[in-house]
């Protein structure tokens, strides 16, 4: 145990020594800060240029909340593979890594970690930047702190978990990992009602909403972060806009762990499946310039 | 007798091109996710517009702007940081070695790269334009095509000026591609029309060739839109074509400035830094 949480400390350091040490800490902070803006300033300018201003609506609110916590899906799945593509294919260290007496999910957690932590302030900032210029409608006083913090954990757990098994599968792919990331982080994005209800999404793609964690994942941290843009949109007319206003709070938790603890099986079958498959192929060490 | 001058450096394009093209044909996979990822994205923002119950051609507008991202993206990641990946895998001194003129390999990326970026491109449009039942009308083919190459051109200028600029970054060719996607995104007007960002950033977002060429591209295929359009099209046209010249020379400079500084630093054959 001890020696896992010091592999796991010593890979969130590596990480962020291979993430910021690229350039001057300035220029770091400001793509860190440009980045994630200009992803989101995208859906206020379309906003604004059919609504005309009110960027007070309950409809932008939940359009921003969701582009902000979309960056973790994003960045956690992206950056678990492309840990193991980047130290076989380009740094050539993995075998290295290999035969070192550490734990490979230790290692793996601790470079996801330093993901989350960057990605986090990427996070803040956006909505610090909403709320402070485009009035988003985040109340600090009517956050329910238990129900973010709560559905926060276990989502990013959720998300760690999944990219541990696409990580497996980037053992076994020279030049897919990335399409596949990209791929299912791409379906998260139209499926899981990320920046519109899932409610305008053709009946047949609602089905397919209601299995996928991630939906239930942003539906928590809104209810726990605006309570009141959520309240007021599913109240708007009696209709339930977000597609997902008859479940209760205890409901989405309750799928949020079960999707992480379902992923976790899955995860670590896949993963030590490749493991062993590239093992047996020789693919640890595997380089293709790609 | 050797080739001439000419010769050998238009083999060099068709060289240079050839595995660009030959290789979009080895992996089919590269193909699918190429054409379907730029196509999620599109959806979401469709559905966005939907969901707001915008006018119909803001759709239109997304799928054009997504159809348009294959471009940009081939740009940052096949034109711009290609030197940079062929010195970390050790072809940049074959290439300075030849007896060829270093635009050729430039304009050989940009030929290999324009050719496969086009059939992805056009393949997201057309799925596009299927899937959410557009309307486009166009009225004027010829100047679609004119405006199209025109784009192109400055656009390719652009990526092959990039090209050796990217060079100096180094690992930060990695960061510099990615902070260019989504800022560029907005500056450029992929998802909205380039006009609702205030004529004076819509005018400095014109120095990126895209912005033009998508914006005009928009008004062909939507004549009566006419409030969304930023300038009339042969005014943008106009831009191009002065843009087409333009990064064409800087690309020339800026690889001489490149060379000359990788070569008196004796950094052109470093890896990792």
């Amino acid at each position: 145990m001890r020696s896992d949480l010091k592999t796991f400390k010593n890979a969130a350091w590596l990480g962020w020594q291979m993430e910021a040490n690229w350039t001057d800490p300035f220029l770091f902070a400001t793509y860190s800060i440009v980045k994630p803006i200009a992803g989101t300033l995208i859906l206020v300018f379309m906003f604004m240029v059919v609504v005309g201003s009110g960027t007070d609506e309950a409809f932008f609110s939940y359009m921003y909340v969701g582009n902000a916590l979309y960056m973790y899906v994003a960045e956690v799945l992206f950056g678990v593979t492309w840990v193991i593509h980047d130290d076989r294919e380009h740094y050539m260290t993995l075998k290295q890594i290999y035969i070192a007496p550490i734990s490979f999910y230790a290692y793996i957690l601790g470079r996801a970690a330093i993901k989350i932590a960057i990605t986090s302030v990427g996070v803040l900032i956006t909505l610090a930047f909403g709320i402070l210029v485009l009035d988003v409608g985040i109340n600090v006083g009517e956050i329910d702190w238990l129900l973010l913090v709560g559905s926060l954990v276990l989502g990013l757990g959720c998300l760690c978990i999944i990219g541990l098994g696409l990580g497996g599968i980037t053992f076994l792919t020279a030049r897919h990992g990335q399409g596949i990331n990209e791929g299912i982080a791409g379906i998260f994005y139209v499926l899981s009602g990320v920046i519109f209800p899932i409610s305008i999404l053709p009946s047949w793609a609602q089905s397919i909403s209601k299995v996928l964690p991630v939906t239930y994942w942003m539906e928590a941290v809104r209810r726990g972060l605006e309570p009141g843009v959520m309240a007021e949109l599913s109240s708007d007319s009696g209709i339930d806009v977000t597609g997902m206003a008859g479940f209760s709070d205890l409901f989405l938790m309750l799928v949020l762990l079960l999707s992480a603890a379902v992923s976790l099986v899955l995860s670590i079958l896949i993963f030590r499946y490749a493991d062993v498959t590239a093992r047996r192929k020789g693919k640890i060490d595997w380089t293709t310039s790609y | 007798m050797t080739d001439s001058w000419l010769v050998r450096n238009l083999r060099a394009i068709r060289g240079r091109a050839y595995p660009r093209i030959i290789g979009s044909k080895r992996e089919p996979s590269w193909l699918f996710f190429d054409i379907v990822l730029p196509l999620l994205t599109v959806s979401a923002y469709a559905y966005v517009y939907k969901f707001m119950t915008a006018r119909p051609e803001f759709v239109g507008y997304v799928v054009l702007g997504g159809a348009m991202t294959a471009f940009w993206l081939n740009i940052l990641w096949a034109m711009a940081s290609q030197l940079y990946w062929e010195k970390e895998i050790g072809n940049l001194q074959l290439y300075l070695m030849a007896p060829i003129s270093r635009m050729s390999i430039l304009a050989g990326m940009a030929v290999g790269g324009l050719f496969f970026t086009t059939i992805r491109a056009g393949s997201t449009l057309a799925i596009g334009v299927l899937v959410f039942g557009i309307t486009l009308n166009l009225a004027d083919p010829l100047m679609l095509v004119v405006v199209f190459i025109a784009t192109m051109i400055s656009l390719y200028g652009m990526g092959m000026m990039f090209a050796s600029l990217y060079l100096l970054f180094g690992r930060e060719a990695y960061h510099m591609s990615n902070l260019m996607t989504e800022p560029v995104y907005l500056a450029s007007g992929f998802y909205f029309p380039v006009k609702y960002l205030g004529p004076w950033a819509a005018a400095g977002a014109s120095f990126i060739p895209i912005t033009l060429g998508l914006d005009a591209i928009r008004q062909l295929f939507y004549p009566a839109a006419t409030q969304d359009a930023f300038l009339p099209v042969t005014t943008e046209l106009a831009i191009l074509s002065v843009l087409c010249v333009v990064f064409m020379i800087l690309a020339k400079y800026s690889l001489a400035f490149m060379e000359n500084l990788g070569k008196s630093t004796g950094r052109l054959t470093l890896r990792w830094q």
